[in-house]
């Protein structure tokens, strides 16, 4: 294992202050309970937007935290979801009156522990909604699994809620909102190396020099399967076939593509990909209107991308578009 | 003999039964991690081991009075430090297997399975799964079985034990190891074997 890091209990704590140093202007950050709030948090009157997850995916959700966009993250440990006493705290600290919307991704300790959250919040007298965020097509039987996992879309229907909530929306309008954010996208990702767990000390699956794993998570899991390593057009063929067939995506369709990078691999390749990804869209009769690439949702140093794709509508594009200051995203203020 | 479960346990071996858990949970730690890193993302050991840890430090600065105080902390603290899918389940089961302890001073051997079994039922609802999804399911139900049928601990043990060698050819239903699909066959499931750790140190603490 080559990290940076001072000693593998550390990572997490030591990253929040080096954040909270970095982007005092922005963010404050609470500890014991860990969690992320704007500096002028709570904003009277105004939607509270709370998110939360694993560390070890920044930017997500620390980095999306500010004007715009979240109003707190809870970071827990690696790849592991945070505890309901820091999703309270945090949802307390951003309560501003007009309710609470928690943006859960759909993985069994994220599910659970929000719940549990909810349950504390609503004892507290804040009213909560809940949305669960579950885009990856990669998982295929609902039925027989623990549901779809929920990625890319994440990062998406933080923007457009943070966006609507900060333009005045009451609670429900926000919620429902991130439930059409959720139900128009549709993502796929592989890997080209996995990543390393400070604490387990060694790559969480291992991958030849010519070879990809496709259909992964975001936490090193394995994905659904093993193959030969691909060109780069052809990757983005193989990731975006499955999105398009899914929703289904139709002729016509104005949507918002997202190419994001698990870590590793540089902007450059992610510009490839990009490039590959849009022309399948426009060949599939979609108007591309809105464009993100970077790496926003990580797997610590793993090395792979992933695709989003998103059918807008009026609402979602002008919460899109709308101001956001953020630690991980900046436009139009 | 196996007449290990037939005396009451007071709220002190119940507390002898959580510091010899968080013992063999450090121990098996590295173990763990690598059923997880398997199927999962392969923190089980070092998230258990964390909060365990937290355990202990709890009850080097607290003493609870009854068995169903001290249920309660160790869920409450586990909730609280854990984390993940384990957090949740693990501090369900305790808190639960605290509340049918009720007011009792001590468990005798009825009341030890009545709390086990609360806490197992709490850990189906909360994570909505059943014998045979792969998961810590798996060993607590055929332990508190051989338990509730005078069994004594120690078959309570091999009973878990078995459950969670029993996983290793199941598909997952439930977790992140359902995303594996037949991937996950060969298998055992890390917390059906950190549930087995949890049986046995409460036969070794006697």
């Amino acid at each position: 294992m080559k990290k940076l890091i001072n000693g593998a209990e550390n990572v997490v704590a030591e990253a929040l202050a080096g954040m909270a140093a970095a982007h005092r202007d922005l963010i404050r950050v609470h500890f014991e309970p860990n969690y992320i709030v704007r500096a002028d948090a709570p904003v009277r009157g105004k939607v509270g937007l709370v998110s939360g997850g694993g560390s070890g995916h920044e930017p997500m959700h620390g980095g999306f935290v500010g004007r715009g966009m979240l109003d707190a993250a809870c970071p827990g440990a690696i790849f592991t979801s945070p505890t309901p006493d820091q999703m309270s705290e945090a949802t307390k600290a951003v309560n501003g009156g007009a309710g609470v919307l928690l943006i859960v991704k759909n993985y069994t300790g994220d599910i659970m522990n929000f719940e549990m959250a909810a349950e504390l919040a609503k004892e507290d007298g804040i009213e909560v909604r809940q949305v669960v965020i579950d885009d990856d097509v990669a998982v295929k039987d609902s039925l027989y699994t623990a549901g779809r996992r929920g990625v890319g879309a994440t990062v998406l229907a933080e923007k457009i809620c943070g966006g609507a909530a900060e333009e005045g929306a009451d609670l429900e309008r926000v919620a429902a909102l991130c439930r059409a954010v959720n139900g128009a996208a549709r993502s796929m990702g592989l890997a080209l190396s996995a990543c390393t767990v400070p604490q387990a000390g060694k790559p969480s699956f291992e991958l030849a020099d010519d070879e990809m794993e496709f259909g992964i998570g975001i936490h090193g899991e394995p994905g659904r399967k093993r193959m030969k390593l691909e060109k780069a057009d052809h990757v983005a063929e193989m990731l975006m076939e499955p999105i398009l067939a899914d929703l289904p995506f139709r002729r016509g369709d104005e949507v918002l593509l997202f190419v994001n990078g698990m870590g590793a691999t540089p902007l450059i390749e992610l510009y490839i990909v990009y490039r590959a990804a849009q022309a399948i869209a426009e060949k599939h009769g979609l108007a591309v209107s809105r464009r993100l690439v970077g790496p926003f949702m990580t797997s610590l140093e793993m090395a792979g991308v992933s695709i989003t794709l998103l059918r807008l509508d009026d609402a979602m594009r002008k919460a899109w578009d709308a101001p956001v200051v953020t630690p991980a995203m900046r436009w139009g203020a | 003999m196996d007449d290990d479960g037939a005396r009451g346990r007071d709220t002190g071996a119940l507390i002898a039964w959580m510091r010899r858990l968080a013992a063999t949970i450090r121990t098996h730690e590295a173990e763990l991690t690598a059923l997880d890193a398997a199927i999962g993302d392969g923190d089980h050991g070092a998230n258990l081991a964390r909060g365990f840890n937290k355990v202990e430090q709890k009850l080097d600065a607290e003493m609870p009075a009854t068995p169903a105080a001290l249920l309660r902390l160790v869920g409450m603290t586990l909730i609280g430090s854990v984390g993940g899918a384990a957090g949740p389940l693990y501090g369900t089961f305790f808190l639960e297997a605290g509340k049918a302890a009720g007011s009792a001073a001590e468990l005798d051997e009825a009341g030890l399975v009545r709390c086990l079994a609360a806490g197992l039922a709490g850990v189906k609802a909360r994570g909505k799964a059943e014998p045979g999804d792969k998961t810590m399911v798996d060993a607590l139900t055929p332990a508190i079985e051989a338990l509730g049928s005078r069994g004594g601990l120690a078959e309570a043990g091999r009973a878990a034990r078995a459950g969670a060698q029993a996983t290793a050819p199941l598909i997952a239903r439930k977790g992140r190891a359902s995303y594996l699909g037949e991937r996950a066959i060969g298998h055992v499931d890390p917390g059906a074997m950190s549930s087995v750790l949890l049986i046995e140190s409460l036969a070794e603490a006697g």
